[in-house]
């Protein structure tokens, strides 16, 4: 296995107490697989890839559980040794490519140097490399685009840019956050066949997180879904998509609205809205808008079973 | 009824262009050509749906119908009158019927002030109620929005994103509009609190007797909602037709494009959807290219593209297409 987490809880020191933003979560990722990872704000998506790179730097944050890459134990890896992983095999993509881009240099320059911090290389070599990379991630014009600052660039192109930073050393794992919300249809079409170019000529495993279920549906190998700090179901994608286990998840495939053949005329809403951190409900968090009424949820909090296609629901289990 | 027969709003050759920089900046004043000839005819209970990526000129638009922005060239008329150079006095009477709702809540509602104040705004402003009356009012409106009635006293940061928008919703049918433009009414929302929304968009439509301009990135969101689309590309509409019927078979390069890249939950994978992947990024509209604007980006562009733009014109009842070459079925 090449990542496996185990029992993941990440809390927040906060002035209204303490806030489980990750509530014990496990996965699993074999080397080069793509892994979904899909959840509406606060459900944590974001929060546990952010432990998983070690990029939860917060004070009042503590991060519990084991998260192992390759073998080794990557909580509690003193700083300068997560900083040498990162960047070379671990990479990170991110929603705003401007927040990964420095707007004072050139693309270029950046992505040079991203390269000549991990490996030991002359600058014009690094240059040349940067100029394959760029025709990889598809740029017209690679030798031009080098000269050109992240503001003369287009959203596409930005975000193109920063995968090209992502893949400067071969990563053997790519996280990337929802690097398509900001775009357009068209633009993240291109971005989501490059993320599969990148897996069939690297073979790099991909953590994908994304709220959009149709993403998922054309990209992953297996899925993950999430809500309020925790995972609810788990499956491979075929799994999850043609037998969905968990209400939540059956009930956010079901609310999005068809693309082709009749209309419904009303969208099957699921009611309320997700639920604040600190003031989760009794038992499962879902309990609240969930169809099913059943007596156990308001109790106790659902564990995700073993098996590779999974639910945390006690109705599922029973 | 006469009025019904008329559209209730409509455009003719509407164009909005901006200019930018001085003439002493290095390029000096240039023009952005946000919105170019747009003709666009709503009628009177229909839901019309605009897409395009961004860029294309749908929000600028948007503002142009609600005089948000003073209009460049052509005309805008409601209900046959041309409002499109009317002074703010004189629109007055307009602005009432024609309502917008915007994205982002929590940028549209002013943090400082109670939600009950923000919606009873416009009560004050263009009615002659009395206190009581407006409260009275106001406490209808939440109940129509789906808030409860203990929300009026409440400040906009202590609502979810699906209930400021809801407040957002209340404050445009406050005066009892015939017209709402909703600018990506959802797309700052949670996925599972947007089909809230849209159910509740679709029953004030009905119970109100609403006509809608929907905007939205999200095709199937639009497909929904809309009776018809128009879709937009680099400030003018390149197809506009029946929304299902627009979706099945799209007539425009463009337009196909953009429905094929929509990403969308496969059950069987062997059900895979051809994809035509478009090269390059939408040109700027401070120098749009010759011809069908679309050329460099078109698959199937020949050399009469690159030269003579083409107009969009009905092929079918309702349906206009801008495109020498239209796949018609």
């Amino acid at each position: 296995m090449m990542l496996s987490v185990r029992d993941l809880r990440v809390s927040f020191r906060t002035h209204e107490g303490l806030v489980r933003a990750i509530d014990g979560v496990s996965f699993d990722l074999k080397e080069g697989e793509i892994l979904g990872v899909v959840g509406e704000s606060g459900s944590g998506k974001t929060v546990s890839l952010l432990a998983v790179m070690g990029l939860i730097t917060d004070p009042n944050a503590v991060i519990e559980g084991s998260i192992r890459y390759r073998e080794r134990e990557l909580v509690g890896l003193p700083a300068r040794e997560l900083r040498r992983l990162r960047g070379s095999e671990i990479a990170m993509i991110f929603q705003d490519p401007m927040t990964a881009l420095t707007p004072v240099y050139t693309i270029g320059w950046q992505i040079a140097e991203q390269i000549r911090a991990h490996k030991r290389i002359s600058k014009s070599q690094a240059l040349e490399r940067v100029e394959e990379l760029l025709a990889e991630v598809n740029f017209p014009n690679p030798r031009e685009a080098m000269s050109r600052y992240p503001h003369q660039l287009s959203g596409g192109m930005r975000q193109r840019a920063v995968i090209a930073m992502a893949l400067s050393c071969n990563p053997a794992l790519l996280v990337a956050d929802e690097p398509t919300t900001a775009l357009d249809v068209t633009v993240q079409a291109g971005i989501l066949d490059l993320v599969r170019k990148l897996r069939a000529t690297h073979n790099s495993a991909v953590v994908f997180i994304t709220h959009d279920m149709g993403v998922v549906s054309e990209l992953a190998d297996r899925v993950m879904v999430m809500y309020a700090g925790r995972v609810v179901e788990r499956g491979s994608r075929t799994e999850l998509f043609s037998d969905p286990q968990h209400p939540y998840t059956r009930a956010l495939l079901g609310s999005i609205p068809p693309l082709t053949g009749e209309k419904p005329h009303r969208l099957p809403a699921i009611p309320g809205s997700p639920p604040s951190l600190l003031r989760l409900p009794e038992g499962c968090a879902f309990g609240p808008r969930c169809p099913v009424n059943y007596e156990p949820c308001r109790a106790g909090k659902p564990v995700l079973g073993d098996g590779n296609h999974a639910a945390a629901c006690f109705r599922v289990q029973a | 009824m006469i009025e019904k027969d008329r559209p209730i709003l409509e455009t003719r050759e509407l164009s909005k262009r901006f200019s930018i920089g001085t003439r002493f900046s290095s390029q000096g004043r240039r023009t952005v050509h946000a919105v170019d000839n747009v003709s666009l005819t709503v009628q009177h209970g229909e839901t019309v749906g605009l897409v395009g990526e961004s860029g294309c000129g749908k929000s600028t638009l948007a503002r142009c119908l609600v005089r948000l922005y003073d209009i460049t060239d052509g005309q805008l008329l409601f209900e046959g009158d041309d409002i499109t150079a009317k002074s703010l006095a004189e629109l007055r009477p307009f602005r009432r019927r024609l309502q917008m709702v915007f994205q982002d809540p929590s940028a549209s509602l002013n943090p400082r002030r109670r939600v009950g104040d923000l919606v009873a705004e416009p009560l004050r402003i263009h009615t002659k109620l009395s206190s009581r009356e407006i409260t009275k009012r106001v406490a209808e409106l939440f109940d129509l929005v789906g808030l409860l009635p203990d929300h009026v006293m409440r400040y906009p940061h202590e609502f979810s994103g699906g209930q400021r928008q809801r407040v957002g919703i209340a404050r445009a049918i406050a005066l009892n509009p015939d017209l709402v433009v909703l600018d990506e009414p959802v797309s700052a929302l949670d996925v599972s609190v947007q089909a809230q929304i849209v159910n509740l968009l679709a029953d004030l439509q009905e119970k109100l007797k609403l006509t809608y301009i929907f905007i939205a990135h999200d095709l199937s969101v639009v497909r929904q909602v809309s009776t018809r689309i128009a879709v937009m590309y680099l400030g003018s509409i390149v197809e506009e037709g029946p929304a299902e019927e627009l979706f099945a078979t799209p007539a425009h390069p463009y337009s196909q494009a953009l429905i094929s890249a929509v990403p969308v939950v496969e059950t069987t994978p062997s059900g895979q959807r051809r994809r035509i992947i478009l090269t390059g990024d939408v040109p700027s509209p401070l120098n749009p290219p010759s011809g069908c604007r679309f050329h460099p980006r078109c698959p199937i562009a020949v050399d009469k593209c690159r030269v003579e733009r083409p107009a969009l014109t009905e092929h079918r009842s309702g349906r206009r297409i801008a495109c020498h070459f239209p796949t018609l079925k």
